[in-house]
């Protein structure tokens, strides 16, 4: 069963058709070619796949494509450019907050989708906030050290 | 996961067509325990009914002493709303420390209750609380809707629509999570008001129980020391390779005394 789906990535308006079982994860990487979104684990742990749906971090890994129906997408893709880094990669860079880098883009997706809830929610964004923030996120190279410095330096270039 | 035929209904009563016509459906709700059965075809329905569409069932409203939370309401609405925060409070910190950020954003209060799951948080505030499951067919108090693990009075075909919890008295819930998955190891909510005290216990055994012992204890004093000499019929109890039965039967008192330490 193919079914017709159309919905907005980085901004674009995208319409394809796909298989019911095709997972949101699938078709950012296989169908659109967007390969910055990386799918680790496959079992919504690992959070290396986490989009923006509609502002929200989710795991397509754990979405279907056609339940993205209608919807806004955002993936690593769509946040900054080359000469124009999102504060939050920038973060990174400068602090170090990666290594191997392939859970670099789930960690800058969750983190921006946390500096916006704790701006939106006026929750100060300390170190054990941005720990729990980062729960669903894993990195088995850091220790996590430079992520959360990465993710404190973005949160307050993001207030500025 | 196998394929199946997707439907993304605009009504319940499209719903409930859709699930009678098909030959094994299911209903998809955030789907953060469904599709991860799927890929491991634990579950392979031939259709899937997407319940998105129904914005009837999301929402979160007051009146009176009722908090009503439609059942496709987010963890992450319930732990943000401003009026579960100021009703009762230990709900929206049990829906904050629901898996993590991105299940919060997708996990729903009507799809956590249906699924049972015996460490699952949602069922341990219902039964604490005294809430109520509204169905497409009737209302169900929590001390009947909760079975056995993964089993619920739900009859084929039957929706939550929505999940009422009675606002009184002061309420916590702690748990003592599994450091990996966040569910509840063992989590205990109370619920203390002017008729007595709830206890609903989640993650210990196979499905949420109301814990009589702590209840009667807890009646006559409620103090830490009420609970010393309590040993829980343990026959029911999860044995895993997070917890055996004694340490699971040990957190029960140990997470309970903590809940009541919080409340006196």
């Amino acid at each position: 069963m193919s079914i017709p789906i159309s919905m907005t990535v980085n901004g674009k308006q995208v319409s394809k058709s796909c298989p019911a079982n095709r997972t949101l994860g699938q078709f950012i990487r296989e169908d659109l070619g967007l390969t910055g979104t990386h799918v680790g684990c496959d079992t919504s742990q690992c959070g290396a796949c986490t989009v923006h749906l509609n502002g929200d971090a989710v795991k397509a890994c754990t979405v279907l494509a056609v339940q993205a129906e209608g919807a806004e997408v955002t993936t690593i893709e769509g946040i900054g450019t080359k000469d124009d880094l999102h504060p939050m990669q920038t973060a990174f860079r400068a602090c170090h907050g990666l290594q191997c880098g392939f859970c670099t883009p789930g960690m800058i997706m969750t983190g921006i989708d946390l500096v916006n809830t704790a701006s939106r929610d006026n929750v100060e964004l300390g170190e054990a906030e941005i720990r729990e923030g980062l729960k669903g996120n894993y990195c088995r190279c850091t220790g996590y050290q430079n992520i959360v410095r990465a993710v404190a330096t973005a949160a307050q270039q993001m207030e500025d | 996961m196998y394929n199946f035929n997707y439907h993304c209904p605009s009504s319940l009563q499209e719903a409930e067509s859709l699930y009678a016509k098909s030959e094994d459906p299911m209903f998809l709700a955030g789907g953060h325990t469904l599709l991860p059965t799927m890929k491991q075809r634990l579950n392979a329905p031939t259709d899937l009914i997407d319940l998105a569409g129904l914005t009837e069932l999301a929402g979160i409203s007051r009146e009176g002493d009722v908090l009503q939370i439609g059942a496709y309401t987010r963890h992450a609405d319930v732990a943000a709303s401003e009026l579960v925060q100021a009703a009762i409070p230990a709900l929206a910190k049990l829906a904050r420390g629901i898996g993590d950020t991105q299940v919060r954003n997708r996990g729903t209060i009507g799809g956590s209750v249906a699924n049972n799951d015996p460490a699952a948080d949602y069922p341990a505030a219902l039964l604490g609380l005294g809430a109520t499951v509204v169905t497409t067919k009737r209302a169900v108090p929590a001390d009947e809707f909760f079975v056995d693990m993964f089993e619920t009075v739900l009859e084929e075909g039957e929706i939550i629509t929505a999940v009422t919890f009675p606002v009184k008295g002061d309420a916590e819930y702690i748990k003592f999570a599994n450091p990996a998955s966040r569910y509840a190891t063992v989590g205990v909510f109370i619920n203390r008001h002017n008729d007595g005290v709830r206890v609903a216990i989640t993650g210990a055994a196979s499905s949420v129980f109301r814990c009589s012992e702590y209840e009667a204890a807890l009646s006559s004093s409620f103090a830490e020391s009420a609970l010393n000499g309590i040993t829980l019929r343990t026959d029911n109890f999860n044995e895993d390779l997070h917890a055996s039965v004694d340490y699971r039967a040990h957190l029960c008192a140990v997470i309970a005394k903590r809940v009541i330490a919080s409340m006196v």
